[in-house]
C-alpha cells in the first residue's frame, strides 16, 4: 500500500517566543496545538491520534495527551531527536491511510535557552546500558565537535573550505532579516563568519544554530477532510526513513542516512531533486546541510561546496531556496530539535504564505529533510515530499 | 597546560559483556572484540557481531597503532582537547582523544599510538598520541 497522497498538512503554527522563562513545557506544547488547530479550522475534539518524541513532558505521550485532555485512539512517540517529527508526518500519513485516526496533531516544545542549557559544548551523561556511551563519553563528544569532525573530514577528503560553509549561514541570513520572530535578523557576510571564534575545529561561532525557546505543532488529516477546510491543499507525497551510525567501525563521516531516506521519498513521489522548488534542509550546523543536500541527490557527493557558494542557497538568487524563515541557524531551533519548523516553513512556501521577499513564486513542489541525533555519531533522517494541490 | 578530567560513564561491570574490556585496561592491555564465525573484529565491542550477528565473538589484543580518521580541537571549553575518529591497524575506527602534544600540529592520516590516560572513578581509557 502506497500512502503517497494519503494525507495532508492543513495546520501549522510556529510558537513566536525564542525566550520563556515565565512558560512551562507542557503549556509552550498546549500553546503550540492550539495554534495549529486554529490555523487548520478545527478543535480538540477533532484531534484523534497525537504524536510528539522526547521533548514531550512525561512518559512519552501519556501527559502530553492528558493535559490536553485528548481522547486519542492512535499515539506515537518515535524519537529521533530533531528529524522525528518529519518522520510523524510520514507515520501520521500511514495511521490516515490505515483508518486509525482523522485528525493528527504533532507537537514540539521546549525551553533550553531559559534553562540555560550548554546545548552544543557540554558533553551529556547517559545510562550506561547504552551500548556506546562507555566507548564515548570518557572523550567529552559534544553536539559541535562531532558535526566538526564530519566537517574536518569533509574538507580533507573533497576540499570543501570554511568559506563555502560560511555562505549557508549567509543565505541563512538573508532570509532571517524579513522574519520578525528571528533571533538573528541580521545579514551577515562569509567574512563574519570565518572571522567568528573557532568553537570546535573547523567549526566557527556563526556556523552554529542558535539555542531558542518555542516550539511549533501540525495537524495532519484525511483528504475528505482536507477537501472540506477553507485552507490551501499541502499534500504528502513522499517519505523515506533511515538510521545511520558506526556501522561496526567503519565510520563514514562523509554521508548521512539522507543518501537512504531521500531517495525512497522521491521515489515514492515520482519526482526528482531538480524538480524541487523549495528545501527546508536541518541546519543544526553549516556542515549538516551542505551534507544533507549532497545525499538528498541536489548535487554529486564532494561538490557540496560549490553548489551552495555564491548564494545559491538565497531565495530570488540561487537555484534552491532554503530555509527562507532563517532556519535554525537564524530563526529558531526549539528545544534542540529542529525539525517541525522545517515543515512549517515549507507549508508556508507552497501555501504562498511565506514573507514575499522570501516567497518562492507558484511553489507548488517542496522537500523538507531532517537530522537527529548526531551526524558524527549515531542519527536518524527523515526526509518528506510535498505538492500544492 | 592544564590536564582535562577524563569521567567514566558508570561502572566497569554496568555491561557484564564488556568487562573483560575494562579489566584488561586497568592492566594496561588494549582488547578489540573479533568474531570467530566472520573473521571481522569490530568497535565498540559487543557480544553479538555487529557483521553476521554471530555470538562467537572473541577478545583480542589491539596493537595499539592507528591512523587519525578525523578529528576536532574543542576551543570552547575550560581546558581545550582534540577528540578524534582513530582507525586502528586491527581495522575499525573508534572514537577517542588524542593527547601529549601540540594540537596546532594535527592532521588527518598522521599516524598515531595507544597511551592508557585514567579517569575520574573509573578503569583507564584508551587515548592516542603521535608517533
Amino acid at each position: 500500500m502506497s500512502v503517497k497522497g494519503k494525507a495532508y498538512i492543513a495546520g501549522i503554527y510556529e510558537h513566536p517566543t525564542r525566550r520563556a522563562p515565565d512558560k512551562s513545557v507542557a503549556q509552550l506544547h498546549a500553546e503550540c496545538a492550539k495554534g495549529a488547530l486554529e490555523d487548520a479550522g478545527l478543535t480538540r475534539d477533532d484531534v484523534d491520534g497525537y504524536f510528539c518524541a522526547g521533548d514531550a513532558p512525561g512518559m512519552g505521550p501519556l501527559s502530553m495527551v492528558d493535559y490536553m485532555n485528548l481522547k486519542c485512539r492512535h499515539i506515537d512517540a518515535t524519537d529521533i531527536g530533531g528529524s522525528s517529527y518529519l518522520a510523524h508526518v510520514a507515520h501520521a500519513a500511514e495511521a490516515i491511510a490505515a483508518g486509525r485516526c482523522n485528525v493528527a496533531l504533532i507537537t514540539l516544545a521546549g525551553r533550553p535557552r531559559s534553562e540555560g542549557m550548554a546545548t552544543g559544548t557540554a558533553p551529556r551523561l547517559g545510562n550506561p546500558a547504552q551500548p556506546d556511551l562507555q566507548f564515548e563519553y570518557p572523550y567529552s563528544p559534544t553536539v559541535v565537535n562531532m558535526y566538526a569532525m564530519c566537517a574536518m573530514r569533509h574538507m580533507h577528503e573533497f576540499g570543501t573550505t570554511s568559506e563555502q560553509l560560511a555562505w549557508i549561514k549567509v543565505a541563512a541570513s538573508h532570509h532571517a532579516q524579513y522574519n520578525p520572530h528571528a533571533m538573528l535578523p541580521d545579514v551577515v557576510t562569509v567574512q563574519d563568519v570565518v572571522n567568528s571564534p573557532i568553537v570546535a575545529s573547523p567549526l566557527h561561532r556563526l556556523d552554529c544554530c542558535v539555542i531558542s525557546d518555542g516550539g511549533g505543532a501540525l495537524v495532519i488529516v484525511r483528504p475528505e477532510i482536507a477537501a472540506s477546510l477553507n485552507r490551501p491543499k499541502v499534500k504528502v507525497i513522499g517519505m523515506g526513513e533511515a538510521v545511520k551510525g558506526q556501522m561496526g567501525g567503519n565510520v563514514d563521516l562523509t554521508y548521512s542516512g539522507a543518501r537512504f531516506s531521500g531517495p525512497a521519498a522521491f521515489a515514492m513521489a515520482g519526482v526528482k531533486p531538480s524538480d524541487i522548488q523549495y528545501a527546508s534542509i536541518y541546519d543544526s550546523f553549516t556542515i549538516t546541510v551542505l551534507v544533507q543536500l549532497e545525499d538528498l541527490g541536489f548535487c554529486e557527493k564532494g561538490q557540496g561546496g560549490r553548489f551552495v557558494a555564491d548564494g545559491n542557497l538565497i531565495a530570488g538568487q540561487g537555484k534552491l531556496p532554503f530555509n527562507t524563515d532563517g532556519g535554525g541557524l537564524c530563526n529558531n531551533h526549539p528545544a534542540n530539535r529542529g525539525g517541525i519548523t522545517k515543515v512549517i516553513e515549507a507549508v508556508r512556501q507552497l501555501r504562498g504564505e511565506a514573507h514575499p521577499k522570501v516567497q518562492v513564486k507558484d511553489c507548488s513542489l517542496a522537500l523538507a529533510h531532517g537530522t537527529g541525533g548526531s551526524l558524527g555519531t549515531r542519527h536518524g533522517s527523515a526526509t518528506l515530499i510535498m505538492e500544492r494541490e | 597546560m592544564a590536564e582535562k578530567v577524563v569521567g567514566f560513564a558508570g561502572r566497569p561491570d554496568s555491561n557484564p559483556d564488556i568487562k573483560p574490556f575494562w579489566d584488561a585496561a586497568t592492566e594496561g592491555r588494549f582488547l578489540i572484540k573479533a568474531c570467530t564465525t566472520c573473521g571481522r573484529a569490530h568497535w565498540y565491542p559487543r557480544a553479538v557481531c555487529p557483521f553476521c550477528m554471530s555470538d562467537r565473538t572473541e577478545w583480542r589484543e589491539g596493537s595499539g597503532q592507528g591512523t587519525i580518521y578525523s578529528f576536532s580541537v574543542m576551543q570552547r571549553a575550560p581546558v581545550p582537547y582534540a577528540i578524534a575518529y582513530v582507525t586502528l591497524e586491527d581495522g575499525p575506527t573508534m572514537m577517542t582523544n588524542i593527547v601529549d602534544c601540540d594540537f596546532s600540529g594535527l592532521r588527518i592520516g598522521q599516524k598515531v599510538r595507544l597511551v592508557f590516560k585514567p579517569t575520574e572513578g573509573g578503569p583507564p581509557v584508551p587515548m592516542f598520541t603521535p608517533v
